[in-house]
């Protein structure tokens, strides 16, 4: 009822808009006079009245007076009654003539008495704003409007919105308006064709809320009942076992009062315990009652003698739920709708399966650059040199803290980045030069005890970020551009960082080619790892090839950590999050050969998400059966994937 | 000349004999004597330590004898804890369960009682039935039995797929730390049946013993700790004192040269990888009662790295090395972090040990890889050689 009149309300006033100014002659503060309780304190139904007469006078400042109304700037007059319109407090306080809207001189607070109305009156009064929005000169105006039938989508919107649409001038809003009055069809035309015809129109559309408007024309109740109602629009009948368990079918009959309720061991322990005489209760003495059979002929006594409900024998339930049939019943009550619908519904959802394959594709190719950007410094270090760096993902926290650190001196975060991954190379590139000449350099011939070495670096370099930084998480907040995401429809997206990281990932990837297969120093590094002695008899330094090597492998990793901080915490513990992953995505890929790495982290990242995808709940799992599988996985293939082979697969 | 085992292995009879006089003079200095010198967390940490001793050794056999760098020692550790403290748990809730439920005017029926100790264990994790492994949770013996069997039957599965493929060095240190990174992720799951990242706490109650002081408890965990490394230190130093210790040691220093002299390499390998296992599961089921609570974060990789490092500091290749390694690092961290450590002042900066600890173990590594690669157990070369 009351939709009703805000409606025709809004009908009204969107009419006023192009109605000439003063084509009456009575005045807004007649009427109100005319309804002075009900202006001062509306209630849900005499609110009506008011709004009623509003509509038919068709004055324009009627609109300013409802937003003030609703906003409870209302005011009357104790001395003559009037209604006005007050802003501000003590000495800033205004009064406004409710038709000029020109201000009072000294007006004075204490002989007003304000315009209370309720909350619900006040969404009333804002309901019929936002539809009369719908028509306002300004978009965002429109457009708050549209969102806001989106929002409550009512029967009673439709006419309106379907009416606004013609004198739409901006095409986009357009399309969302038709769009919406599509869904709005859908659900609340008047004809049952026009509802086929645009639950049709429809077809094709992955949004959310589309689906959601299908599924509420396809809602459907369980019921019960001995046979299968004729002129009932039915959505499915129920196979007992497999659609619906046998106890749950007669939990239905129970609650449909079709059945004798179900006593279960509680209620007996309850009965028996309320029963009892002396020591005994329905002849079985308290002591013997620890077993449920006993119980069950204690209870069964009792209700022989009349005093509690009979048990309802498992034979009785099976013959219940046996003589009834259980079904789902739409709530529309016409087939022809419900069958438009779930086929609509039915193509829409093949779509949308379609396009989550393809999102869930670019997760994995985002989380498998992630694994690549972690492992990439290691397929050097590790890889080519064949050094345990456990310290491998303290360089990237240090590359990471590095952009923070930056973040604090330079304010313009595009900037900061573009300083930062530069600096977290000069950084980290000297910290692994250091390690190498100080450490690394006396271990070559004790491949395992340089494990335990960079172990020792990795926890003490940990502790000390720990000490510096504290132990909360810092932030690296990235530039405002990179903020959002790239959105191809309603259910493919992908972030603007993670395709940031994505071509940081190729760039690192053809970059280290491009060293190692084409500068003099990718050519020495290759002779030193082959046969330092051989390279050494050439005329090359393997002590300054080996240094340079890690300091680049280092430096990498470094570089990679700004990215990695861009999308997860920078933490002290970050690094050890991802060097166990790290290790294995060069081990499966295969040692010594950068394209292995590559193969390794998408094998990884694919591998993580499609696991995932089969158990959406619980991505610790999937993580455990992905590090099942490398394992396995590296029995078959010891060397990786890409296994070197000849003379340099020869350890 | 066949000379027996003892005068082949003198340094046997001083740890063990070491090992006697330090427990009877714990013993006899703890509250349990009324001496009270030693409090009863002391006594727990020194029986924790000796457990730690213990995998320690079996650590030594697999790396420093036969050379495979396991880097998931500690998940064997963690799976022995977990299957005692699974009785342990189920023991004690029931105890409790069944003094309440006796105050009900009527007795309880056995699906009343079980429902009820599900509730009590599994509320946590938003369940109340028992998952499939709890199965044998109610028999002490069974549990022990889970004790030795489950970390041998992961430990021959893992070794036989590992060893059979030939993966060695490097590649099979990362793939025994995946195992226990794995088993870390699944026990960190709600639903993996013991409680999810809770873990089982509690632990340190012994049911049936509610009215033995912790005091008593503690030194009988104590004994028993101390006898277990005592008898694996025994099975050990047997184990690489033989024909079968040189063809082991073959194996860690050129394993092609052994398999081409006829040896089956894989079945050695096996053999040491799964007693170590076995060995590392009973350690955990001493020393997580004295723990009082086990969680899936006790068998995360980093563990079993530093379980590498206490033998690589006592120095590898000799068992009283990694006792001594394991006890000094473990005993110092905890005097270290517990706030034991005086605090340094710089004048512009105050070292608190608490936070510096860490660094100071970790540039420690790095000097005595470099510097002193037999560890804290190769000064006693230097004593010996300066005798004779």
């Amino acid at each position: 009822m009351f939709r009703f009149i805000s409606l025709a309300l809004a009908l009204a006033l969107a009419q006023l808009l192009t109605a000439p100014v003063g084509a009456t002659a009575q005045s807004l503060q007649n009427i109100l006079q005319t309804h002075q309780d009900e202006v001062l304190k509306p209630g849900r139904r005499t609110v009506s009245v008011v709004l009623d007469d509003l509509v038919a006078s068709g004055l324009p400042q009627a609109l300013p007076f409802l937003e003030a109304w609703r906003d409870r700037e209302i005011v009357q007059r104790t001395s003559d009654g009037l209604f006005f319109r007050a802003t501000g407090e003590g000495a800033s306080f205004i009064l406004r003539d409710l038709d000029t809207d020109v201000a009072l001189d000294g007006a004075e607070q204490l002989d007003m008495k304000e315009a209370r109305p309720n909350g619900g009156v006040r969404r009333a009064i804002g309901d019929a704003l936002v539809q009369f929005r719908l028509s306002d000169p300004d978009i965002a105006k429109r457009q708050s409007a549209v969102e806001a039938i989106a929002r409550s989508m009512e029967a009673s919107q439709l006419a309106l919105l379907v009416g606004s649409i013609e004198t739409e001038a901006d095409p986009a809003m357009k399309k969302v308006k038709i769009r919406l009055a599509g869904m709005l069809g859908a659900l609340f035309a008047d004809t049952i064709a026009a509802r086929i015809t645009a639950i049709e129109g429809l077809t094709g559309d992955l949004s959310v809320d589309v689906r959601g408007a299908l599924n509420t024309v396809l809602t459907s109740t369980p019921q019960v009942s001995m046979a299968l109602p004729e002129d009932a629009n039915i959505a499915a009948v129920l196979a007992i076992g497999e659609d619906i368990s046998a106890v749950e079918a007669y939990d239905r009959l129970v609650s449909a009062d079709l059945a004798p309720t179900l006593i279960l061991n509680n209620d007996i322990h309850t009965a028996l315990v309320a029963n009892i005489q002396g020591d005994a209760v329905g002849g079985v003495p308290v002591a013997a009652l620890d077993t449920d059979a006993a119980r069950q002929v204690a209870y069964d006594t009792l209700a022989a003698d009349g005093i509690v409900l009979a048990r309802v024998t498992p034979d009785a339930q099976a013959q219940a739920v046996a003589a009834h049939i259980f079904y789902l019943q739409y709530s529309e009550t016409n087939p022809a709708i419900t069958d438009v619908a779930r086929k609509v519904l039915t193509a829409i959802e093949t779509k949308v399966a379609v396009n989550q394959s393809i999102d869930l594709g670019l997760d994995a190719l985002s989380l498998a650059s992630i694994y690549f950007l972690a492992a990439i410094g290691l397929a050097i270090t590790f890889g080519v040199m064949g050094v345990i760096n456990m310290a491998h993902g303290e360089f990237i926290m240090m590359g990471a803290y590095t952009g923070f650190v930056v973040q604090q001196f330079v304010v313009d975060y595009t900037l900061s980045i573009l300083i930062a991954l530069p600096l977290a190379f000069a950084i980290t590139f000297g910290a692994g030069v250091a390690m190498e000449r100080l450490v690394i350099r006396h271990l070559y011939h004790r491949p395992l005890e340089t494990l335990l070495a960079t172990f020792g670096i990795s926890i003490a370099l940990q502790q000390l970020a720990k000490n510096i930084f504290g132990t909360q998480a810092r932030p690296l907040t990235s530039p405002d551009w990179l903020d959002g995401a790239l959105v191809f429809n309603d259910v493919v997206a992908i972030s603007y960082i993670r395709i940031v990281i994505f071509v940081l990932a190729l760039i690192f990837l053809f970059l280290i080619l491009y060293v190692l297969k084409r500068t003099r120093l990718g050519l020495e590094v290759r002779a030193v790892t082959q046969n330092p002695g051989m390279a050494a008899s050439m005329g090359i330094n393997p002590d300054r090839i080996n240094m340079l090597t890690f300091g680049l492998g280092s430096g990498i990793a470094g570089t990679a950590g700004v990215a990695i901080g861009l999308y997860a915490k920078v933490t002290s513990e970050m690094g050890a999050d991802y060097i166990v992953q790290s290790f294995m995505t060069v081990v499966v890929g295969g040692v010594g050969n950068v394209w292995g790495t590559l193969a390794g982290a998408s094998l990884i990242g694919f591998l993580q998400k499609g696991i995932e995808w089969l158990n959406p709940s619980n991505t610790l799992a999937a993580q455990t059966y992905m590090i099942l599988f490398i394992i396995l996985f590296i029995q078959f293939r010891p060397k990786g994937i890409v296994a070197l082979k000849g003379r340099m697969a020869a350890d | 000349m066949h000379r027996s085992f003892f005068a082949q292995n003198p340094s046997v009879l001083w740890v063990i004999a070491t090992l006697a006089v330090f427990t009877v003079a714990v013993t006899l200095l703890s509250e349990v004597t009324g001496v009270d010198v030693i409090s009863t967390s002391f006594v727990k940490t020194l029986g924790k330590t000796l457990c730690l001793c213990l995998i320690a050794i079996a650590m030594d056999v697999v790396w420093g004898y036969c050379g495979i760098l396991s880097l998931g020692h500690f998940a064997f550790f963690g799976i022995g804890g977990y299957a005692i403290g699974m009785w342990l748990m189920y023991a004690r809730t029931e105890v409790i369960v069944i003094e309440s439920l006796a105050k009900q005017p009527i007795p309880a029926t056995p699906s009343e009682i079980s429902d009820a100790i599900g509730n009590q264990i599994f509320g946590v994790v938003g369940s109340s039935n028992f998952p499939w492994i709890w199965a044998f949770a109610d028999s002490l013996i069974l549990q022990l039995l889970m004790v030795i069997l489950v970390p041998s039957l992961l430990a021959l599965v893992f070794g036989w797929l590992a060893f059979r493929s030939r993966v060695t060095g490097v590649y099979l240190s990362i793939l025994t730390q995946a195992m226990t990174l794995a088993l870390a992720l699944y026990l960190f799951q709600n639903d993996s049946g013991l409680r999810g990242n809770n873990g089982l706490s509690g632990l340190q109650n012994v049911p049936g013993y509610g009215n033995v002081s912790q005091a008593t408890i503690s030194i009988l965990f104590f004994v028993a700790s101390a006898i277990a490394l005592g008898a694996g230190y025994l099975l050990f130093a047997w184990i690489v004192s033989g024909k079968m210790g040189s063809v082991v040691k073959g194996i860690r220093d050129n394993e092609a040269r052994v398999r081409f002299l006829g040896y089956h390499v894989e079945s050695y390998k096996l053999f040491i990888f799964t007693v170590t296992a076995i060995v590392a599961g009973i350690a955990g089921a001493l020393y997580y009662p004295q723990a009082g609570i086990i969680n899936p974060g006790e068998v995360a990789p980093i563990a079993s790295i530093y379980l590498a490092v206490w033998v690589a500091i006592g120095g590898r290749g000799r068992l009283y090395g990694a006792v001594i390694g394991a006890a000094f690092v473990s005993l110092l961290s905890s005097w270290f972090t517990g706030g034991g450590a005086p605090n340094i002042n710089l004048g512009f900066y105050v070292i608190q040990w608490t936070d510096w600890w860490l660094v100071l173990l970790g540039l420690s590594f790095v000097a005595i890889t470099l510097f002193f690669p037999k560890g804290i157990g190769g000064l006693f070369d230097l004593l010996v050689r300066k005798q004779s």
